[in-house]
């Protein structure tokens, strides 16, 4: 939770004072590539790719690629809408319900409104997220508690309004128009429609997040809240805008898990945060805020999709897929935390060069 | 911490006492106020539900409520010394696969039990020691191991499940001592308890997690190992949470990999209701207890009373939001009234400062 700002632990000083010149080459290579933290997510995902497919030719037949990025489209969109929040030191754990939430209303309003327009459903479950997301962000700012706790506790009571609301009714994508399911099964050039719309979203939100002001607040919010409290940035203003954010890219996963999946119940989206979370973490949006990108993210949520297929692919146990994700979220803080003590070695070493 | 406050300001200023004394009866300490609450739970469900005040209740409650009561013990202190522990179900899910694999190949339920222990004992020293050597942060590892230790229950029993234990032992682990109702298995539970209030409230240890929670520098200066008391915390929640392994197995006969999912959650969840802060630094055992129980009795009066399974997770999750945002409540209203307090009473040289903060704030 407290990031100790102590110098590393013992062993990681010792080797670079000893021939730091021949030594610093390298280190800096080395550093400039764990700190762009998407290249090496990136790489590990095409060695996965490129082995699967030696292993089984059929990886990557057409179909294989369309049911690979299909499964990745949701968590790709939640993982982005995640990375904003965990970006200002945040983080929403009920996204899970959220989605449930969403999933379930889209099933039910094309129920009780046949010939509703496709966009209207888009809007009204986005707006629903919206509206779910601000609850959070106003607990959170308000109350000035880690949203930690409080997405914990709305997690519980968002799923259990959808259990109320849903009973044991469930919603079959026979009761949905079939031009809104053609969504996840028509595609554009070999791309479903509904992973260009996940495309799209990553696309924007990435821009918004390097290019715009309020987008570059959020970073120093995550860097340093008080700091970014006296340089004038409304701190509470853009944290509760970051959770309505992430409500809005929810609710549009949820409405797209409704076009994707067969059905969905009480239990839709149950357990969803933690991959959600994993996603952004593996992607390299650090935990403890200020640092990550959104493509990070959407390519942390494709690795881990993909392992899944990947080891169904090569015949693994399928038991061992949620041990992979636990090692690969253990492995990339691990990897964070290197990075950032070797960075802040450099720093104190060429401080004391100026001096 | 807030008492402290409020004493120094009685002796300071002695015409404000009757004042404070007031605001203190109506906001009393976060732990009291737990403890009310679950009074009140309890004499509201004996009246209202049938049956609820009797041994069966007693028993049935108690022995739904051990494995987040035992949980919540070291939860506690964890959370006091300003760190989370989101693994401690799956380490539980962990043992208990490992015991149903090892006790259907034929091992002897004594060596596979002091297995158990060892295994809580390695996964809660691989989170000390990613915690404090590597120095991560205790949110992040948990979550990763969370996955992993759930995952390696996974691998190690699959979709099997093992239910032929000893039949002597699963009956001891529903027995009864005598009419109470009360399950033999609360004298081990009482143990633990006994054991984390007395380190935590009358050993140096303990008082140092306070202080570590509080600031973590303070206390390094002050003398405090900070990394051997964290790892040790965690070591602790591991060893805990191996015996809910076990529990659980022996209790509903049964050794599966999805043991006990999600009860971290509900364990935070009481912990906080008791009065732990989440800042780390505060908190008190009694409060912790009455929290657990609260959610447990709850729980059970609710579904006693034909109250659908639904309706639990937002009363959960309404008592967790609640739990964090009231503290928040209580010292704005605090902080209101002693400058209600000031302005009425000392008008001189505050006049101005008390104007400009009463704008800024409106």
């Amino acid at each position: 939770m407290t990031l100790s700002t102590k110098p590393n632990p013992a062993g990681a000083g010792a080797p670079a004072r000893s021939g730091a010149a021949a030594t610093d080459r390298n280190a800096s290579a080395f550093s400039t590539f764990v700190r762009a933290r998407e290249i090496p997510v990136a790489s590990a995902l095409v060695v996965l790719v490129v082995i699967t497919a030696v292993i089984n030719s059929q990886f990557l037949n057409p179909q294989g690629v369309k049911d690979l990025l299909l499964n990745a489209t949701i968590l790709i969109i939640m993982a982005a809408g995640q990375s904003l929040v965990i970006i200002t030191r945040n983080v929403d754990l009920s996204v899970g319900s959220v989605l449930g939430l969403v999933a379930f209303g889209t099933g039910s309003l094309f129920n009780a409104f046949p010939n509703i327009p496709i966009v209207v459903v888009f809007l009204i479950g986005m707006v629903f997220g919206a509206v779910l997301g601000g609850i959070n962000g106003l607990l959170v700012t308000a109350a000035k508690v880690p949203a930690l706790v409080i997405t914990l506790g709305t997690l519980y009571i968002f799923r259990g309004v959808l259990n109320a609301w849903a009973g044991g009714t469930q919603y079959f994508a026979g009761d949905r128009p079939v031009s809104f399911s053609d969504l996840s099964t028509e595609t554009v050039i070999g791309f479903p429609i509904i992973t260009l719309i996940a495309v799209f979203v990553v696309v924007a939100v990435a821009i918004f997040m390097h290019a715009v002001r309020s987008g570059r607040d959020l970073y120093a919010i995550g860097s340093d809240p008080d700091a970014a409290l006296l340089f004038g940035i409304p701190v509470s203003r853009r944290v509760l805008y970051a959770f309505v954010a992430n409500g809005v890219l929810t609710g549009l996963a949820g409405v797209l898990y409704a076009s994707r999946f067969n059905s969905v119940g009480a239990t839709t989206g149950d357990g969803l945060e933690l991959n959600v979370v994993a996603a952004a973490v593996v992607g390299g949006v650090a935990i403890a805020g200020g640092s990550g990108t959104v493509y990070g993210a959407a390519i942390g949520a494709l690795l881990l999709t993909t392992i899944t297929s990947a080891l169904t692919a090569v015949r693994v146990d399928k038991f061992w897929q949620q041990a992979i994700v636990g090692l690969l979220i253990l492995a990339s803080i691990i990897v964070d935390r290197v990075a950032s003590i070797r960075r802040a070695r450099k720093l104190r070493v060429s401080e004391a060069r100026d001096v | 911490m807030s008492e402290a406050l409020g004493t120094t300001e009685t002796t300071r200023d002695t015409k404000t006492t009757r004042n404070t004394e007031t605001v203190r009866k109506y906001l009393p300490g976060r732990d009291a106020l737990t403890i009310y609450s679950l009074l009140v739970v309890v004499i509201v469900a004996s009246a209202t539900i049938p049956r609820f005040a009797s041994p069966v209740t007693v028993g049935f409650l108690l022995l739904d409520v051990i494995p987040i009561l035992m949980l919540a013990m070291p939860m506690a202190l964890v959370i006091i010394s300003g760190e989370i522990d989101l693994s401690v179900a799956s380490t539980a899910g962990l043992t208990s696969a490992i015991m149903g694999v090892l006790y259907a190949a034929g091992w002897d339920i004594w060596t596979v039990l002091g297995i158990c222990v060892i295994v809580g004992i390695v996964a809660g020293a691989v989170n000390g020691f990613l915690i404090t050597t590597l120095g991560l942060p205790s949110l992040a590892v948990t979550i990763g191991t969370l996955a992993l230790f759930r995952g390696l229950a996974l691998v190690v029993i699959g979709d099997n499940a093992v239910a032929n234990f000893p039949p002597g032992l699963t009956k001891f682990f529903t027995s009864k001592i005598g009419a109470t109702g009360i399950p033999t298995v609360m004298i081990g539970v009482l143990v633990i308890i006994v054991f984390f209030a007395v380190l935590l409230h009358f050993t140096p240890f303990g008082r140092g997690l306070f202080a570590l929670g509080y600031s973590t520098e303070a206390a390094t200066f002050v003398g405090i190992r900070v990394g051997h008391a964290k790892f040790w915390l965690f070591v602790g929640t591991g060893v805990v949470a191996s015996l809910v392994g076990i529990y659980w197995t022996l209790r509903y006969s049964s050794a599966r990999s999805d043991n006990a999912t999600g009860i971290e959650l509900t364990v935070i969840a009481a912990v906080l209701l008791g009065g732990v802060s989440i800042f780390g630094g505060k908190g008190a055992l009694p409060g912790v207890i009455a929290g657990v129980l609260l959610i447990g009795t709850l729980n059970y009066g609710l579904r006693l009373a034909k109250i659908p399974d639904v309706a639990l997770n937002i009363v959960t999750g309404s008592l967790l939001v609640l739990s964090v945002v009231a503290p928040s409540v209580f010292s704005w209203a605090k902080e209101r009234a002693r400058r209600r307090r000031l302005r009425s009473h000392d008008p001189r040289p505050r006049a101005s400062a008390t104007t400009s903060t009463t704008t800024t704030s409106a």
